[in-house]
């Protein structure tokens, strides 16, 4: 396994609490897998990006249990120096705001080739053709007439390619993209998924896909992992879960989706709000908006239980659900 | 279609592109709406679906009059409001509201949201006496489904998805006839979203309300809406019934749209054909020639960089029937099922 991420924990000391952004998130990643994480804003799915990348802010931030291992090395054991090391060379991000990401003082070209002058040791003269040689494989048109452009002068999806290119410059293991396409409308959305579709297989890379889009996932996952109140609900191979959710949260979700493809007569509507992450209900967090729950569910805690072999879901009523 | 409240034609705005300090010189125009036309009938939702910068927020802004067309009416019960001013204006915005996109910024951090929702009734006093109010206001948060003791808080103390149904009570304040909601869902997340549509849709029922829905999400347009305007650079190129639309789109553009989107469902990956269009938008101060589309078109030909597709019945179907036959301004319109 690529990634393993083992009982992860953080939180965010603020002013008014103690925040629990993520509490207890098991899942791994295989080499060459998609794996999405699905969540609404609040869900722990960002956070938990950050924490395996090694970009928490900290403090407010901290991680207060579990480990993370990549290419067998416990990530949460080693010094800053060294997990910079890793970070863009072994395991890389793409952000959702293109903008904000890339330095808006700095041209494409010159953001690109830092990649290779600081982490290769190459000649700012071969750095700079790798990076025009980058920009053209994201399929940026007049890549060299470009690599002096700055971030304002490219159209959103140009933007996002350039972060794509940006990840992808030292052929890392693993990728974590957050949010790649939110930002950018469907029909660029779906050349640049496409892209990172065709890159990930080329490079046979691991990708983690957060995102909060029910149909993006549908396209290109292999497996899910559903987030809430920052825990994995549910986590299933990516044509189970959309056949028979076994989590009355993911079938909920699923059902509030307006269709494409038909007309549909009223949605069904999950009740109520996510939860404060200062105050998450005991028991099951969901079992406020459940139309499950019972008294156990107020109680205690559902443990993750296994619906096969590759699948598990944290609901006491898993069966009920999968039934339904 | 029912009797028409609202009826855009040949709606133009044109931003105009200027040099110089003291002789401003105008040389050229961003080319925002560049001729729309449509017509709203009563109890109707029309949905105006299309990407960014197509147009489609400067013709709710237009609808409401937060913004003077440069050509072109807008006529609400048959008088053009886009002459009016003072009185008779004012008398008209009464019957047109609007909810904005952002639930964040769209409200006074200052106020109360019983201010907020009261608002309405201080620049139109005639809609409640004043000891009347405050009933008023809690009876509309009631019915957008809000505890009425909260009218006291502010802003800042709602969820994204609580501030929207504060954003519609103040829409629905004067109980207008129409409402424009631009982009009204697209900041919530996906288990809240389902709640304010289905709140939109309880609402029309209960008021008897005419929605112009611009949105950019293509499922949601489907789900809400009577008929379907598609834009794309300032005009509308294919408009017609939902399912005339989406399950027999005849513009390129319109079946591209459809065909990019992702569907929640893994099994339809394999089979879907996806038509992935290369490039972006043109800027709209730069407008192609012809068919504003034929840069990005996979079918354009000589005859598109030429002459401009007129929006109606396209040549080809005017003697067949079926979902296909709608308007769809393109000379080489086909029906194609991309969903």
């Amino acid at each position: 396994m690529l990634l393993e991420v083992r009982d992860l924990h953080v939180e965010f000391r603020t002013r008014d609490g103690i925040a629990k952004a993520v509490n207890g998130v098991t899942f791994g990643v295989d080499a060459g897998e998609t794996l999405a994480v699905l969540g609404e804003s609040g869900s722990g799915k960002s956070v938990t990006a950050q924490a395996v990348l090694g970009i928490l802010d900290t403090p407010p931030g901290r991680i207060t249990g579990g480990e993370i291992q990549f290419q067998g090395q416990d990530l949460l054991k080693l010094k800053e120096q060294e997990r910079r090391r890793i970070r863009g060379a072994r395991m890389a991000m793409i952000f959702q705001d293109a903008l904000s990401a890339l330095n808006p003082v700095l041209s494409v070209g010159a953001q690109l080739s830092e990649m290779f002058t600081v982490h290769r040791g190459m000649s700012k003269k071969d750095a700079k053709a790798k990076a025009v040689e980058l920009m053209d494989r994201v399929r940026i048109p007049a890549a060299a007439a470009r690599a002096g452009d700055y971030p304002h002068q490219f159209s959103g999806g140009m933007r996002q390619r350039i972060m794509i290119a940006m990840a992808m410059a030292l052929e890392p293991a693993l990728i974590i993209a957050d949010e790649p396409t939110t930002a950018l409308d469907v029909t660029v959305q779906a050349q640049v998924m496409d892209l990172l579709a065709e890159l990930r297989r080329e490079l046979g890379m691991g990708l983690i896909l957060i995102t909060h889009d029910l149909g993006v996932v549908a396209d290109v996952a292999d497996r899910i992992a559903v987030m809430y109140a920052g825990r994995i609900i549910e986590s299933a191979p990516v044509h189970d879960i959309y056949k028979a959710p076994a989590h009355p949260y993911t079938k909920g979700l699923l059902a509030s989706i307006p269709r494409l493809d038909q007309k549909g007569q009223g949605l069904y509507a999950i009740q109520g709000l996510p939860p404060n992450l200062m105050a998450i209900p005991p028991g099951c967090a969901f079992h406020p908006r459940c139309p499950m729950a019972q008294d156990i569910c107020r109680a205690e805690e559902p443990p993750p239980a296994e619906v096969d072999a590759d699948r598990g879901s944290a609901c006491f009523y898993w069966r009920e659900t999968l039934d339904a | 279609m029912p009797e028409a409240i609202l009826e855009a034609s040949g709606l133009v705005k044109h931003y105009p592109l200027t040099r110089g300090v003291l002789f401003k010189k105008q040389i050229g125009a961003v080319r925002a709406v560049d001729g729309v036309d449509f017509a709203l009938g009563r109890g109707e939702t029309l949905g105006i679906v299309g990407e960014s910068g197509c147009g489609k927020s400067t013709v709710a802004r237009m609808l409401v009059n937060l913004e003077r067309p440069t050509a072109g009416s807008i006529k609400y019960k048959g008088e053009d409001i886009t002459r009016l001013s003072g009185r008779a204006l004012k008398a008209v915005r009464r019957n047109i509201q609007m909810v904005f996109q952002d639930p964040y910024t769209s409200l006074n951090p200052r106020m109360t949201v019983g201010d907020i929702i009261g608002e309405p009734y201080e620049i139109h006093p005639e809609a409640a006496p004043k000891g009347d109010r405050r009933k008023k206001v809690q009876e509309l948060l009631d019915v957008v489904g809000l505890n009425p003791e909260y009218i006291n808080r502010y802003p800042h103390q709602f969820s994204g998805g609580q501030r929207q149904r504060i954003g519609i009570a103040r829409g629905l304040a004067l109980r207008p006839e129409i409402i424009v909601a631009d982009e009204p869902v697209s900041a919530l997340d996906v288990s809240v979203q389902a709640q304010v549509i289905n709140l939109l849709d309880r609402l029309q029922d209960d008021f008897d309300l005419s929605y112009v829905f611009i949105a950019h999400d293509l499922s949601i347009v489907r789900h809400i809406s009577d008929r379907v305007g598609v834009m794309y650079l300032g005009r509308i190129v294919e408009t017609g019934r939902d399912a005339e639309i989406y399950d027999h789109p005849t513009h390129p553009y319109t079946q591209a749209l459809l065909s990019a989107v992702p569907v929640p469902d893994p099994e339809a990956r394999e089979h879907r054909e996806r038509i992935i269009l290369h490039g972006d938008v043109p800027s709209p101060a730069n407008i192609p020639s012809g068919c504003r589309f034929r840069t990005r078109c996979w079918k354009a030909r000589e005859r598109c960089a030429l002459e401009v597709p007129l929006l109606a019945v396209p040549a080809g179907f005017r003697y067949d029937t079926g979902p296909a036959v709608h308007a769809s301004a393109c000379h080489f319109a086909e029906a194609v099922s991309v969903t």
